[in-house]
């Protein structure tokens, strides 16, 4: 088992009459991307605030490497933090140039990288333009750029995709998946779910402050027992046949011509697939769509399914 | 490191946004014409020109500094947060001592150099235009290291605002207050209080320590104390007996209303949620 590099134990945090966060336990893996999918104000950047010791907690405690990071022992442990938050501000009147200096010093890193990242962020152009004159997507790119400064073990990007353009979407994704590649600890809060959920190794789904469920996608499956569904393409004519035949194993079904889409439990899937292997050649072609993190989401939040 | 990483910081915004080149025209230009118009009139009489721009330069400083102070300071806490740049800043391995202290010590830079170009400015212009007592520069030095350590207390109290509310336009308010209180109100109400009560409760030692509650007049008795020179020029400028204290003590307390402040800020900001 990797090492726990953060932790939050029992934690409960309330703002005058707001609860924010409560009763939440979680811990990230050291080299594990981790998913914190919920709406907004679901309480997830509370946690990772609570995480950064901006707030504190009004129940349970908050660690990282150890220690609380509201003290001072907190503090060190930012040396190995990357934070990108929710809609990143900078002041506009230095350079993009300028401010990486300025956080690189924070963090007691060698400026010497600076250029490089912002070239691997993609705005190695701009860097000596005010911050006032960039988009909102190169600002998120700076953002991204400071949080890599020292090579950060842990990074926490809240909501990083927000209200930026596909390609730059996109560009967020692939740094994900580099840092991931490399070993690094990351934490992404989100609600792209679709986009995300193949991108990390565990998930954890907040919905008003509670945690629903934690876990690798696997496990919150089988938790969760959302539907499977099977989607089979029958012979003209034999639909009724096939129909009856796996009567027995399915919820509903929809028909759309030759395709049927059956709605089956986990538990009943190999006997829904046995009972369609035995209709032979009345069937043309199988499809399983497993249960993806959209359909577990709202299967736990208790929202409509969204449509097929 | 950091701190001085956060000042440096604080110092080169104000150097881009011009935040100093502003306050050192304006500084240069009131201390310039105080300086050439209001000395003319002492050559006639013989009296150290220096010594003259020394009154009225203070006289001027108490009303402009702290303004330019407050003005600075307000917005370091409170701004960062509403522009939401104080939470990356905070995610950053930085106590919040530090935060106080870099911010505090960038800006004090900021109104230093105004303050040691500017009425540079007006005694080089009196020097190029003829002689000086020496003991003058000297009373001219102290009352510049003065204003700066004024405008610090004033940057202090700036800060302290700015940690205390939670909107901007409230610690705007807060330093408009602070400024009418020390600056205008303060000594008015105790004259008042004076005229009131025709010496029946308030002694002599109590009005120099009641004085001394407030950066302005500690700074206003040190200044027309500094020389003999200067505190014939400066007559009957205001309440209280400069000689009461020795100039040590009034430096003293500028250092307190600079450090209070500020330790107060610290102990605020630390409890505060981002």
């Amino acid at each position: 088992m990797s090492a726990i590099i953060a932790q939050w134990r029992q934690v409960t945090k309330r703002y005058r009459e707001v609860m924010a966060v409560e009763n939440v336990s979680l811990r990230l893996q050291a080299g594990e991307t981790t998913a914190l999918v919920g709406h907004n104000g679901a309480g997830k950047t509370t946690l990772i605030k609570l995480l950064l010791g901006l707030v504190r907690p009004s129940a349970g405690s908050v660690s990282i490497d150890g220690a609380n990071p509201a003290g001072r022992r907190g503090v060190r442990a930012r040396h190995s933090i990357g934070f990108l938050p929710e809609n990143v501000a900078f002041h506009g009147a230095m350079t993009g140039r300028e401010l990486m200096a300025f956080y690189a010093r924070l963090k007691g890193a060698a400026a010497r990288r600076n250029d490089e990242l912002l070239a691997r962020v993609g705005i190695a152009d701009a860097a000596r333009r005010r911050v006032a004159t960039y988009s909102k997507g190169m600002r998120q790119r700076l953002g991204i750029a400071q949080a890599l400064i020292g090579e950060p073990r842990l990074l926490l990007f809240d909501e990083p995709t927000s209200g930026l353009d596909p390609q730059s979407r996109q560009d967020v994704y692939e740094t994900i998946d580099r840092l991931r590649a490399e070993g690094a600890t990351v934490l992404v809060s989100t609600h792209a779910l679709a986009e995300i959920e193949n991108r990390v190794d565990r998930v954890a789904i907040m919905h008003r402050g509670r945690l629903l469920a934690a876990g690798t996608l696997a496990e919150l499956r089988e938790g969760v027992r959302a539907d499977v569904r099977i989607r089979a393409k029958v012979k003209p004519g034999t639909r009724a046949k096939v129909l009856a035949a796996v009567a027995a194993h399915t919820r509903s079904v929809e028909s759309v011509e030759r395709t049927l889409t059956l709605h089956v439990s986990a538990e009943a899937k190999m006997p829904a697939l046995h009972a369609l292997a035995q209709c032979g050649e009345q069937i043309e072609d199988i499809d399983i769509v497993m249960p993806g993190l959209e359909s577990l989401y709202n299967h736990l939040t208790g929202a409509p399914a969204p449509p097929t | 490191m950091k701190t001085i990483a956060l000042a440096l910081q604080e110092l080169h915004i104000g150097l881009r946004n011009r935040w100093v080149l502003a306050t050192t025209v304006v500084m240069a230009t009131l201390a310039l014409s105080l300086a050439l118009l209001g000395a003319a009139p002492t050559g006639a009489v013989k009296a150290d020109p220096l010594a003259v721009v020394v009154v009225s330069l203070a006289s001027l400083t108490i009303f402009l500094v702290p303004l330019i102070a407050l003005l600075l300071s307000f917005d370091a806490i409170v701004g960062e947060q509403e522009r939401g740049t104080l939470m990356l800043l905070l995610a950053y391995p930085v106590s919040r001592w530090q935060v106080i202290v870099g911010k505090g010590l960038g800006q004090i830079a900021i109104l230093a150099i105004a303050t040691v170009l500017g009425y540079g400015a007006a005694a080089a212009a009196l020097w190029l235009r003829g002689d000086i007592a020496p003991g003058a520069w000297r009373a001219f030095g102290a009352m510049v290291l003065t204003s700066v350590m004024l405008g610090a207390s004033f940057v202090a109290i700036g800060c302290l605002a700015s940690t205390l509310v939670r909107e901007r336009a409230t610690a705007a308010g807060l330093a408009v207050g602070a400024w009418l209180l020390f600056v205008l109100l303060y000594d008015t109400a105790l004259l008042g209080i004076l005229v009131a009560d025709q010496g029946r409760f308030v002694s002599k030692a109590l009005l120099d320590a009641l004085l001394l509650l407030n950066p302005t007049d500690a700074y206003r008795l040190f200044n027309m104390t500094a020389t003999e020179s200067v505190s014939i020029y400066a007559g009957l400028a205001g309440p209280g007996d400069p000689k009461a204290l020795p100039p040590a003590a009034y430096i003293a307390v500028l250092a307190a209303w600079i450090v209070a402040p500020f330790g107060v800020a610290i102990g605020v900001f630390r409890r505060r949620a981002i």
